[in-house]
Formats: C-alpha cells, structure tokens, sequence
C-alpha cells in the first residue's frame, strides 16, 4: 500500500490548491476525487459537439492574485480574458435605447449613468471608492484564518489582537460604513446612494447570489462587499471570463499541483474517511480500496465531510449540532445554451461590446424581492433574475466559428421546491428562463441549437454541493469569518486529530477563490499565511 | 462615445496634428499644429483661442443660491457685487478640498458655477431647506477662452464691453447674445465668452473672424498648461487630489496647503470645513504649495557631465518628482517644465511648511540620461510670470 503525507478528499479548485500548497512544501500527496474529471463546480465541459461549457461557475472574481503569483498559475494555462461591461435592459419588449449600461471606461460610463439620473453619475464614483475602501479594510481577513473572539488559545488570542488594532487604525467613518454594510439590506444600502430603479437593481443582485435571501434581507449589503473584494486586486486584473471557461482555473492549478508532485485520481469517491481513536488514518474508497496518510483535508463541503465521510458517532454533539445547523438552502440553477447567432437585444439591437460583458436581467430591486417572494414559499421565480454572459464573445474557441455558447445564472430555483425537482420541473425552469430572456431578445428561441438546465438538485448530483449550494452554504453573516462553518473550528482544523477542511464551506468562504484551499495548507505546514 | 463640444464641427478641421486630449468627457485639442510651441507664444504675443466648454457648469437661482454658495465655497459669496466673479475652491466638512472653479453674480439672486468635477449632487444634498434652484447647464452653454495681450482689442471690435479683471457682464457679440467675463487660466489679460450651444459655431466664427488682424490662433491644453504653470495656477488631479477620490488621508489637502488661503474666509459664520479650518489656521498648515524654480547651472552641470547638452522638456510635465532639502526629501513637484518665455525651469510644488519660504536651497530630481540625478533650486515666490496687463 502508497502511503502519503496527506489525503485530499475533493477535486475542487480549493483540494487542487491546498494540494499544490502541500506538494511545493514537500509533502506527498494525493488528490481522490469522485467524478471523472477535476474541477468541481470550476469544470469545462463540452456538453454538445463543438460547444464548451463553463458548466457551473463562469467567472473568475475572487480568485486570489497570491495563488495566481505562488503557483505560476499563466504559466500552467491561465489566461484571464476582461469582463468589463454590464447591460442591465430596463424592460421586456420596450424599444432601442431602453437599457442602462455600465462600462469600465470612466467617461463613458458616467455619460450612460447621466443619461438615467446625474445624481446617480455622481454618486457612483463615491460609490466605488466607499467600496473600494471597505473591502481593503476588510481584506487582510481573507489571508488568515479567522481568529474566533471566544477562544483563549494564545495563537488565535495573538491574531484577535492584531486585527482588533487594525480595525482600530481605521478612520472613524470608514467603521460606520463598516458597521452599516455588516447590518444593513443591500437594497435600503443602496437607497442610500443612488435613484436610478435599474442601477439599484443590478448592483443589489450581488447581494444576493448564492443566498436564498431577497435584497430586502438584512445582511445582503455586506454580501456585495464581498463580492466587490475582486474589484480591489484591480490592478492585477483577476476579474474576468478564464479563456477556455472555469474548468481551465482548476485545469492550471493541478497542473500546478502535478509539477510539485502531486498526485490526482479521478473516479475515486472516498465513502469513509478512516478514525482510529480521535485521529484520521485515511480514507477508504467506494470499492474497498483503503489510503493512509497522518492527514487527511476534505475539500467536500461540511455536511458531506461531517456527517457522511466521517460520522457524527465520531464527533463531540455539539459540533455536530452545529454542523446540522449550518444551512445551505441551494436557490440557484444554471441554464447553458448553444446558439445558431447571437442575441439580439431590443434595448441594443446591434451586435456589439455589450455582449462581450455581463447581461443582467434585473431591472429593479422590486423584480429582484418579487422573484424572491417565489422562492421564499417553494417556488421557482416565475421572473427570475439572471446574469447572463457570452464566453463565445470572449474566447472564440468555446464554439464552432459563428456559433455562440450563453452562460445564464438564475435565480430563484430553490432546491426545497414544492414536490421535489424532476425532469418536468426541470424542463420548467428552462422553459420559464428562456421565454424570459426572449421577451428581451426575440430571437433567442429561434437560436437555440442545444439547452442545459442545470437545478439545485443537479448540483447536488453532480459536484456533490449539499442541497446545491453555490458556496459550499450560505455566505450569510451568521456563517461567516470564525462562524464558518462551526464555531471554534473556522480554522481548517476539525474535532479529528489530522482531518482538516479546505473548500468553501470553510472561511472565508464561496466563490472561485482557492483562499480556503490556501490557508488550508498553510495551516497544516504550521506557517503563518 | 466621448463627447464632442458644441464647436468641434470648426476645431476638428483645424485639428491638423489629431491630437487629442480627453477633458470631462469631452475630446478636445491637445495642440491644433503638429507642435504647441506657437500655440503657446501667441498666448503671450496675440491672442489664444480655446474651446473650453467641457467645464462643468450649474446655475444657482432663487432667494437662497447666495446662502447655497456660502455653505458650499471657502470665499463670501453675499458680499460679491452684481458682476464680480469669485475664483475658489470648496471644502467637505474636514476642511479638505474637494474642487475649485468660479462662482459668478450674474444678478442679486442669480449665481453660475464652474467646477472641474461634477457638483449636481453635492450642491442639491447641500440645499436642505433652501429656497434655490440648481440646474446642470454643462452641455447648454458653450464656452470660449480667450487669452493674451490682443484679447480686449479683439472682443471689443464686435461689441464687447470693458471690464474690470473677475467681472462679467451680459453683451452682444456680433449679434450673438453672451456673458463675458474677464477671466481664464493663463495668467494673462483674457476673457471667457458664455454663450448657448446653439450659437457655438456662429460665436465661434465671429471672434476668429475679429482676431485675425490681431493673429489669433485657436490653441490647445497643451500650450494652455505652459500658461497657466508660469502664472502658478493649480490643476486639479494634477496637483491635488480631489477629496472625494482620495484613497489615503495623505492625500486630501486643505486650501491653506495649497496656498488657497487667501480665499478662506472665516468670517463667514458658517461653510464647509470652517471648523476645521479655524483650527488649521491656528495651527499653521503642515504643507505649503509653492514655485520652485531650478538652477540653470547646475542643471547644465548634469548634462555635461555624461558629455550632453542641456535638455529641456517641451512641454509641462504632470508626475510627482521628489524635492530634496538637507539631505532628506521635503516635499515633490506635481507640475513642471521650461518656460520659453522666462526661460527658466520652472515647477508647481508641495513643501513641508518648514522648507517653503521662498529663496530656500532646494534639490529636485532629475533622470539624466537614464540616472537619478539631483539638481540645484530654490524655493520661489508664485507666480513666475504677471504681467501688468492682466489686471490693468
Ligand atoms: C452554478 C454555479 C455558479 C457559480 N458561479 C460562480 C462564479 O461565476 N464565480 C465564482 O467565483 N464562483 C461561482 N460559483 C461558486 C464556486 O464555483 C464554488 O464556490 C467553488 O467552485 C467551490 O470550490 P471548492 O473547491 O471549494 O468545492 P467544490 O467545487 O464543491 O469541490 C468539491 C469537490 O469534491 C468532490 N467530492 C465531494 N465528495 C467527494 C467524495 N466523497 N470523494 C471524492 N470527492 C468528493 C466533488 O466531486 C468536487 O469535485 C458558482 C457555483 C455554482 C454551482
């Protein structure tokens, strides 16, 4: 029997970074994930001949510039192409010009945001820089492992301390923004702002991706600054489309991994993880096949790692208590179309910049509440919100020449639909989420050589994402920082002596990032991150 | 889409170099003949001729818009006179500046703004409770500059009324009714000539049409930003940062540190930023924006001494270039370059309080041929260059 230094359960961007971490440090290991391919939800398929799609996640915002630098990641195939615009339509049917559009050119951008209200123009600046601000001040929590404020450990006590300085250190007003964005609604947040229906719309839709949460919801506000934080490495343009989609980020970082030595299964689903008294020994796959190592890291997220891969007989009740407390409540899906031609939007009819940009379907925080009243009570947005992007725009190669791939993330699809999901509710969706976009682009339908839809239930299925969470559970307050995923273990560590987490379920949490996968590793070699 | 001004349809066909520059928003030239050189020098000789309409403009009506302005601007707007233009920065409420542009009394209750930035916003959230009507005219009005020793002459010849230096006043200009006013950005004797949008061409087409026995040329921001060097004037991102971009405390700047401390007026009961003002003044401000003014000699000695002539930058540089005093770095250049009129090398900068009285032994740095070098110069008294004519 191969021993190893450690076991990665997971072939997820994160298993894949904290492997390549370990593997550059020296340490053996081996990487056993379930599914044919790597990648979890940062996969590529090519579902129809010809047409590439960036399955699940599609694009790349959080991923830290230090993982991108540390691995060599555009030496092993890295290529972030720029997402730099979003057209938000302002209404379905309605004529040319009906569209309020943000670019990345400052000029441009603020004449479009004048043509809807001056005032919006203006404040937007302030805006960003508010933003920009908050997500500095909160960023050097991303880097570490959160220290919890209840624990007396010296480590965790010596961290509080210097982050309690830093928080410290920050002017006056940038605190009670701080405080305001940690409480508030990303909506009410907003109204503080800005006037414009469209604008309030598309830019409170961050605050709730991933969340079964309305923008109403107190605490959304801080989920947009969380999603602001890859604007802040904007220098070094890690916000964008991955030529090839999000398969090619996990691509390049087990390449990475490789060229340290780093081993990587596929077809292998871990059906145990091996105890004997509180440590882990290993993991045992589903045919039998048993691996030892001292350690053993789980990229799956808490739920499939706690109470499938372990036991809860193995853990103190209070941490299982917890465990079974964190939620997940999946609320997105995934639509993935092949198209003859690409759309034609009323609102800018010709083929244009815009469509190598963002496409959101949001034309007001009242269309976002109302597609989360659905939701709230079991169903599917009868309007959902999307953001739709292009890759085929981007990255000519995801399909056949002249032919186009669309990306279209939706929201609301509840994974606790009334009745349960199956192939007709799936059908549903899909049909509910083109005959939407088509009343904003007529000739969607007509174009439509092939349709993926893709439900919180497939996720499940398929990457394994416990009731088909995007981010491994909700990125809520209450399930953040040292709270993610239970109280007192927010450090990668675990109750078992050698079993250590490293996916999103850990902090700081969802998102193409491979921060958790980072600090996993860091932890585990002892250094300070 | 970058915006055009109201008279690009007579600037782009003259723009012979295609050089353009982005300002606001708007396109406008950067130099209208291959070089600025001459463009510049007739700034000083004839008369320039600028399109400078980008500027963000905004009328302040009603029984308060004098109140509005006085809550909003470090100078007393009640107490200017029907027809006085007031140049002046504002301040937020830490007393740090956040723009500078002019305010005109064009009646008792009847004020235009001019601004760098836009101000909508921050005028409207200032007139809680006011009585005032505030109005965006940017794209409405068209703007010309006009500047240099034969400008009177010219505007004149159509019509155009005396005035006394920062006054305006209503005229008709070749038929075409306008405001002038005798201001601009150049340190010279100018006017700048407000007129609806829809009048641009035409206004246009009757002053060049008055200048050309004078040998007015139009001119671009380059030959513009020669000018207004020499006559000390500040440029906002330039030589300050604006306190709503600043991303750092170190970055804002209170008028006194930009030797705006001469618009400051405490006697007003309340503005923004008086608080804090009040109490930097006591204190004395820890910067001071001042001339610097480079020795030839020593500037010669550097070229020479890799076997070079003296080099000189043609036109005004805009980086901030480290100032040395007593072997330890004092403060930095924000804008600098050869003025071919006083020949001399000239630049815009912020000391340490402590090291800007004028004639202090300054060293500034400089790459000569590919190395950092430091040459001598001093601190010195602002502007380089004011000619009697701008007032008389
Ligand atoms: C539809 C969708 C859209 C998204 N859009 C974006 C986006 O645009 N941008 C963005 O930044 N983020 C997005 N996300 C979120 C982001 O993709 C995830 O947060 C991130 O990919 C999670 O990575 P991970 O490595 O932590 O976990 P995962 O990707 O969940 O990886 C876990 C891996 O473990 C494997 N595994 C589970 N159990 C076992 C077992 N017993 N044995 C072996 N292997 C096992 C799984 O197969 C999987 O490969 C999206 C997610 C989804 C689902």
């Amino acid at each position: 029997m191969k021993r190893y230094d450690a076991i990665i359960v997971g072939g997820g961007h994160n298993g894949l970074a904290c492997a390549a971490y370990l593997a550059r440090a020296g340490r053996k290991v081996l990487v056993v994930e379930r599914r044919e391919r790597i990648g979890g939800a940062a996969m590529t398929e090519e579902v129809f001949p010809g047409f590439r799609f960036s399955v699940f996640s599609y694009v790349v915002s959080l991923l830290r510039p230090e993982i991108i630098r540390e691995l060599e990641l555009p030496r092993h195939g890295l290529h972030i192409l720029p997402l730099e615009s979003t057209l938000t339509p302002l209404r379905p049917d309605g004529k040319a010009g009906d569209y309020l559009a943000q670019w990345s050119d400052h000029d441009q951008n603020r004449r479009e945001l004048a043509r809807h209200s001056v005032r919006d123009a203006e404040a937007y600046d302030e805006f960003g820089l508010l933003l920009h601000r908050m997500a500095r001040a909160i960023k050097p929590l991303l880097g570490v492992a959160p220290p919890d404020p209840a624990s007396l450990d010296l480590r965790e006590l010596w961290d509080l301390w210097r982050l309690g300085r830093y928080f410290r250190g920050l002017p006056e007003k940038d605190l009670h923004a701080l405080w305001k964005l940690l409480t508030m609604s990303a909506a009410d947040y907003l109204d503080e702002w800005f006037e414009g229906e469209a604008l309030k719309g598309t830019k409170s839709a961050s605050g709730i991706i991933g969340t079964l949460l309305g923008p109403r919801s107190p605490g959304t506000a801080y989920v947009l600054l969380h999603h602001y934080m890859g604007e802040l490495d904007g220098v070094f343009r890690a916000w964008g489309f991955a030529r090839g989609g999000n398969g090619s980020v996990s691509a390049a970082i087990a390449a990475a991994a490789q060229a340290h030595g780093a081993e990587i299964r596929t077809q292998a689903p871990v059906s145990k993880i091996l105890i004997s008294g509180s440590s882990a020994t290993g993991a045992v796959l589903d045919n039998g096949e048993e691996l030892r190592a001292p350690i053993v890291v789980s990229g799956a997220d808490p739920r499939r790692t706690f109470l499938g891969l372990v036991g809860e007989q193995h853990l103190p009740d209070e941490f299982a208590a917890a465990i079974r407390r964190y939620k997940f409540r999946g609320s997105s899906a995934k639509v993935n179309l092949a198209l003859a031609e690409p759309p034609r939007f009323i609102c800018m009819p010709q083929p244009g910049p815009h469509l190598r940009g963002a496409i959101s379907i949001s034309p007001s925080v009242d269309y976002l509440e109302r597609a989360y009243d659905d939701a709230k009570y079991g169903e599917i947005s009868r309007r959902p919100y999307m953001d739709i992007i292009m890759p085929s725009m981007l990255d000519p190669a995801m399909a056949p020449p002249g032919k186009h791939v669309m990306s279209i993330f939706v929201q609301y699809a509840p994974y606790h639909l009334n009745g349960g999901w199956n192939d007709a509710r799936r059908e549903e969706l899909g049909d509910t989420v083109v005959n939407t976009l088509a009343e904003y682009a007529p000739n969607l339908k007509s174009a439509i050589l092939h349709r993926q839809v893709i439900t919180p239930a497939d996720i499940e299925r398929i990457v394994g994402l416990s009731e088909g969470n995007i981010f491994q559970g909700e990125l809520t307050l209450q399930q953040m920082f040292f709270l993610r995923p239970a109280p007192a273990w927010a450090r990668y560590r675990t109750p078992i002596r050698g079993l250590y987490q490293c996916g999103s379920g850990t902090h700081p949490g969802g998102g193409v990032m491979g921060a958790a996968g980072r600090n996993a590793a860091m932890e585990i070699l002892g250094a300070r991150a | 889409m970058l915006k055009t001004t109201p008279f690009h349809e007579r600037t782009a066909p003259l723009c012979a170099s295609h050089a353009w520059r982005r300002w606001a928003g708007h396109v406008v030239a950067s130099s209208y003949e291959l070089t600025h050189e001459r463009e510049y020098h007739v700034i000083r000789t004839a008369a320039a001729l600028f399109d400078v309409s980008p500027l963000y403009k905004y009328m302040v009506r009603g029984r308060d818009a004098g109140r509005l302005l006085d809550l909003v601007v470090t100078r007393n707007v009640q107490k200017a006179a029907v027809g006085q233009v007031l140049y002046t920065p504002w301040c937020d409420h830490a007393g740090k500046v956040m723009d500078d542009g002019t305010v005109a009394r064009l009646n008792d209750t009847t004020f235009r703004m001019t601004s760098a930035e836009p101000n909508l916003r921050w005028l409207q959230d200032n007139a809680a409770g006011l009585e005032v009507d505030i109005t965006d005219v940017t794209g409405g009005i068209a703007a010309l500059s006009l500047q240099g020793p034969a400008a009177g002459s010219i505007l004149a010849s159509i019509g155009a009324p005396a005035l006394k230096y920062f006054r305006i006043a209503p005229a008709t200009l070749h038929g075409i009714a306008v405001t002038v006013s005798r201001t601009g950005y150049t340190g010279d004797l100018g006017y700048e000539i407000w007129a609806e949008a829809g009048n641009a061409l035409a206004l246009w087409d009757a002053v060049m049409e008055a200048g050309r026995p004078y040998g007015i040329m139009p001119a671009g921001l380059l030959a513009l930003d020669m000018a207004r060097l020499e006559a000390g004037l500040i440029l906002i991102d330039v030589d300050y940062v604006p306190a709503r971009k600043a991303l750092i405390e170190s970055q804002l700047s209170s008028p006194y540190e930009l030797d705006l401390g001469w618009t400051v007026n405490l006697d007003k009961e309340r503005f923004n930023g008086r608080d804090a003002l009040v109490a930097e003044k006591a204190r004395g401000p820890a910067w001071q924006f001042v001339g610097v003014e480079v020795e030839w000699s020593s500037l010669e000695r550097l070229y020479a001494e890799v076997g070079l002539a003296t080099r000189l930058p043609s036109a005004t540089w805009r980086m901030s270039v480290p100032l040395y005093a007593d072997g330890e770095q004092v403060g930095y250049a924000t804008s600098g370059g050869w003025s071919p009129l006083l020949k001399k090398y000239i630049a815009l900068a912020h000391l340490r309080s402590r090291w800007a009285a004028p004639g202090t032994p300054l060293e500034m740095e400089m790459t000569v041929e590919h190395r950092r070098r430091r040459a001598a110069a001093r601190a010195v008294k602002k502007p380089f260059f004011d000619p009697p004519r701008k007032r008389a």
